[in-house]
């Protein structure tokens, strides 16, 4: 409502809206072609789109293996995260000295650099493990859906609490009708966040070691080696996943914020 | 008085954070537990550490480590190192949450400014973040090597620095934009009223409005700075620092198991400097906190 | 016409003013035909339901939004001109204080953005307080006052830069009955000091009587004048008023005004 009133007072059409994003994009690419290829000015480590289309589609095998794995450990640690922060944040809401000792610590592992536990877990858990970068990924995951939660589990307004204890609702009822549906919203706003986190944190951790693969991996080694465009590529097969795992989050939060009473 | 309450719930939580580890390492089994065996070594998920020392060391043992020799005989205690590497660490973080700050305010004025701004770039920067960009490390460190090379000098830390403004500078560009945006109607028709200009408007009521949603921004950037900056350090390789140290350190885990915990201690203290120092900001901007009292 | 009602001196002069709004829906006509002229230190009202674009045609005299039709001049000139040289002060319904500052630098707001010194403004921001009765706290923070001193300080606040018209648009509206009677009378005292003229938006007919020199009746879709009605009460008016007959006669004449048609009293059959 602001920006349609905003976007009339300075006399811009609404269809702008949706052109601007992708002139601005192509715009990038084509000073990005200019640069490099036309201009032929830019340094080795920065080639052309074009290169790095070619490499992606060469070395799709490669690059699709790495990405699996990418992002099957963000997957795991977004789901297993998502779960104990459903119920830890649960717990919380009910019992008063769990929330006192965990808003704390939460806010402080909102703050920490949780990748710097992966060198730790891959002690504990074995080198060969995925399992420490899927815990690193599970962690982060973990801290923006407990966020949301709580606040989501805390939102029933005092109105509809009182309708439902005027009719004598059970406490189980109570949650399916109102505490569930008022919370809902929150815990896809939380996936949607946590989700992209979970990505990073899984590539990200594996530069801090563990198994010989992944996309993360795989940029550093060409990274490293010079190999420029298939760097790029392994990288683009990041910005895949996150993309992903973004636009999966946001439609199921569309879905379900539809649906739900402002 | 809540402030100190939140500090002593924090405290048992720590507190039984420990009691969780040592209860589990005391009863854990000791090869863990594994999920999905068929039989053969190695196979199946581990979900739960085995419990000796090597994997699980006890809290006293990871804090004592900090007080001896970091690598025997004349070495100074590893607390000296892990300090002065979190220090590097955080130098680096500070310079590039500034960077991060300073271009994030700039995008966020030109996004409040002009409309066909925010619409053109906003969901560039949104994309942005869902993305794991910090994979540009190692592409960033080469070309800051090549800019080295090409005659201009350009420190390896500079490198670190622009990564972990990268992170840095989401949080602060939309915060600034919701914050520049978040005066109310009635704010922004007295300032009309009194014929004020956009400067006046945006010194007198924009920036001070945009104050309690800049500073979660900022803190978040904080965080974000630091992050980026350990794994910057890295995944460039990069001496000096936490992140070098942590890696290095974990490297000797088998035979010196307390010693990463070390440089983990030390990442997760910078963590909460980082952000801490920006709460620090918020006190002496608490006047620009103040809630309307409702008429 | 008297000679105080000639056209220079007309603090506003609105002819055949009219305001439409574009909705996804189409047009919608808030305003309409408005012939409206409010006399130097005068004090109108205007009343009507809500959508008859009282708000609309203040909003219209501040130059906050654009008239789509008619003339709309403030002491003469065009309503852009007026506002640039702060010929008006005005009030909104919530006090729209800035939270981070104190009584004393909001009061004081309009006269830093105009680059007045800071002798001048703090002899001005004293002198202001005094007039609304808020000298002891004027170091304190908004949220430190009740809504009615708020409303106060906002009050204060329009009348920073000597304004020959204040606009008000339902200033008393979140106010508790008390707080608003109280405020009411403190408002003639203020109108009638600073001889200042005065537009006034309310829903409550009491208020816009009491007030009033004239209530002008307005009726929606599509928002116009209906109706109206002197009071000629006079400057001095004090709680005694609230309780006179001809209070009463003309609480019932804006009554009727609004309603269209003449209210029936069991009285009356």
């Amino acid at each position: 409502m602001s920006t349609l009133r905003q976007a009339q007072r300075a006399g811009l059409p609404s269809w702008l809206r949706f052109v601007a994003p992708v002139v601005v994009g192509a715009l990038g690419v084509a000073v990005w072609i200019l640069y490099v290829d036309v201009l032929g000015a830019a340094p080795r480590m920065l080639p052309s789109p074009i290169a790095i289309g070619n490499e992606l589609v060469l070395r799709w095998p490669i690059i699709g293996d790495a990405i699996m794995i990418t992002a099957t450990n963000a997957l795991v640690g977004l789901l297993a995260g998502s779960l104990i922060a459903i119920a830890l944040a649960g717990l919380a809401a009910a019992i008063k000295p769990i929330d006192g000792m965990l808003v704390p610590l939460v806010a402080a592992i909102a703050v920490v650099p949780i990748v710097a536990l992966t060198p730790i877990l891959n002690t504990m858990f074995g080198a060969s493990s995925q399992f420490g970068r899927q815990a690193v990924a599970a962690i982060a995951a973990f801290v923006p859906v407990f966020v949301n939660v709580l606040r989501g589990l805390r939102q029933t307004r005092p109105v509809h609490r009182d309708l439902l204890r005027v009719s004598a609702a059970s406490p189980l009822q109570e949650f399916r009708v109102l505490t569930l549906p008022t919370a809902l919203p929150y815990l896809l706003t939380g996936l949607r966040i946590a989700s992209s986190v979970a990505v990073i944190a899984a590539l990200v951790a594996e530069y801090f070691g563990g198994p010989a693969d992944g996309v993360g991996t795989a940029i550093a080694t060409y990274a490293k080696s010079g190999r420029a465009a298939l760097a790029w590529a392994f990288v683009a097969g990041g910005i895949l996943i996150g993309l992903v795992f973004f636009l999966v989050t946001s439609l199921l939060e569309r879905l379900v914020s539809r649906r739900s009473p402002v | 008085m809540r402030r100190g309450a939140a500090a002593l719930w924090g405290t048992l939580g720590v507190l039984a954070v420990i009691l969780l580890w040592e209860a589990y390492k005391f009863l854990g089994p000791a090869e863990g537990v594994v999920v999905g065996a068929d039989g053969s070594t190695g196979s199946g998920v581990m979900i739960l550490p085995r419990t000796n020392d090597r994997a699980m060391p006890h809290v006293w043992d990871m804090v004592a480590r900090l007080f001896q020799s970091t690598s025997g005989g004349d070495t100074p205690p590893l607390i000296v190192p892990v300090v002065t590497a979190a220090l590097t660490t955080l130098g680096i973080a500070a310079v590039g949450w500034l960077i991060g700050v300073l271009v994030g305010t700039l995008f966020g004025l030109m996004m409040q400014r002009w409309k066909l701004v925010e619409w053109g770039i906003l969901p560039w920067i949104v994309v942005s973040q869902t993305v794991p960009l910090i994979a540009f490390a190692p592409v960033v460190n080469s070309l800051g090597l090549q800019i080295d090379r090409g005659g201009f000098p350009w420190p390896q830390w500079l490198s670190v620095a622009v990564i972990s403004s990268y992170l840095a500078f989401f949080p602060v560009a939309v915060g600034v934009l919701r914050g520049l945006d978040a005066p109310d109607r009635i704010h922004e028709d007295l300032m009309r009223t009194y014929a004020a200009g956009y400067w006046q408007t945006l010194l007198h009521l924009r920036l001070p409005a945009a104050v309690p949603h800049l500073l979660p921004a900022l803190r978040l950037a904080a965080a974000n700075a630091v992050v980026g900056a350990v794994v910057a350090e890295v995944s460039i390789g990069m001496r000096g620092g936490i992140g070098r140290m942590l890696i290095q350190l974990a490297g000797q885990a088998s035979s010196d198991p307390a010693a990463p915990w070390g440089p983990t201690f030390g990442t997760i203290a910078l963590g909460l400097v980082a952000a801490g120092s920006v709460a620090l900001l918020g006190l002496a901007l608490k006047n620009y906190r103040r809630g309307e009292a409702t008429a | 016409m008297s000679p105080a009602t000639t056209t220079s001196a007309a603090a506003v002069r609105a002819t055949g003013v009219g305001k439409v709004f574009p909705t996804k829906a189409g047009e919608v006509v808030a305003l309409t035909g408005v012939e409206l002229e409010v006399r130097a230190g005068e004090f109108v009202s205007l009343i009507g339901p809500s959508g008859c674009g009282k708000s609309t045609l203040l909003r219209l005299i501040a130059d906050l939004d654009p008239a789509s039709s008619g003339e709309l001049s403030i002491f003469g000139k065009p309503a852009a001109q007026a506002r640039v040289d702060q010929d008006y002060g005005i009030a909104f319904q919530q006090a729209g204080l800035l939270p981070w500052r104190t009584v004393a630098s909001n009061i004081g707001l309009p006269l830093e953005l105009h680059k007045v010194g800071r002798a001048e403004r703090t002899a001005r921001v004293a002198e202001l307080a005094e007039l609304v009765g808020l000298t002891e706290f004027v170091d304190r923070y908004p949220d430190q006052l009740s809504g009615g001193m708020q409303q106060r300080v906002a009050i204060a606040r329009a009348l920073a830069s000597r304004p020959k018209l204040l606009l008000m648009d339902e200033p008393f509206g979140a106010l508790d009955e008390m707080t608003r009677e109280y405020l009411q009378s403190e408002l003639t005292r203020i109108a009638a000091e600073t001889e200042a003229a005065v537009v006034f938006v309310t829903h409550s007919i009491p208020e816009a009587v009491f007030l009033s020199d004239r209530v002008v009746v307005m009726s929606p879709r599509p928002g116009r004048i209906t109706d109206v009605i002197t009071t000629d009460f006079g400057h001095d008016r004090d709680d005694a008023l609230r309780e006179s007959p001809e209070y009463f006669e003309r609480v019932t004449a804006v009554r009727e005004a609004l309603h269209g048609v003449k209210v029936e009293r069991a009285n009356e059959r």
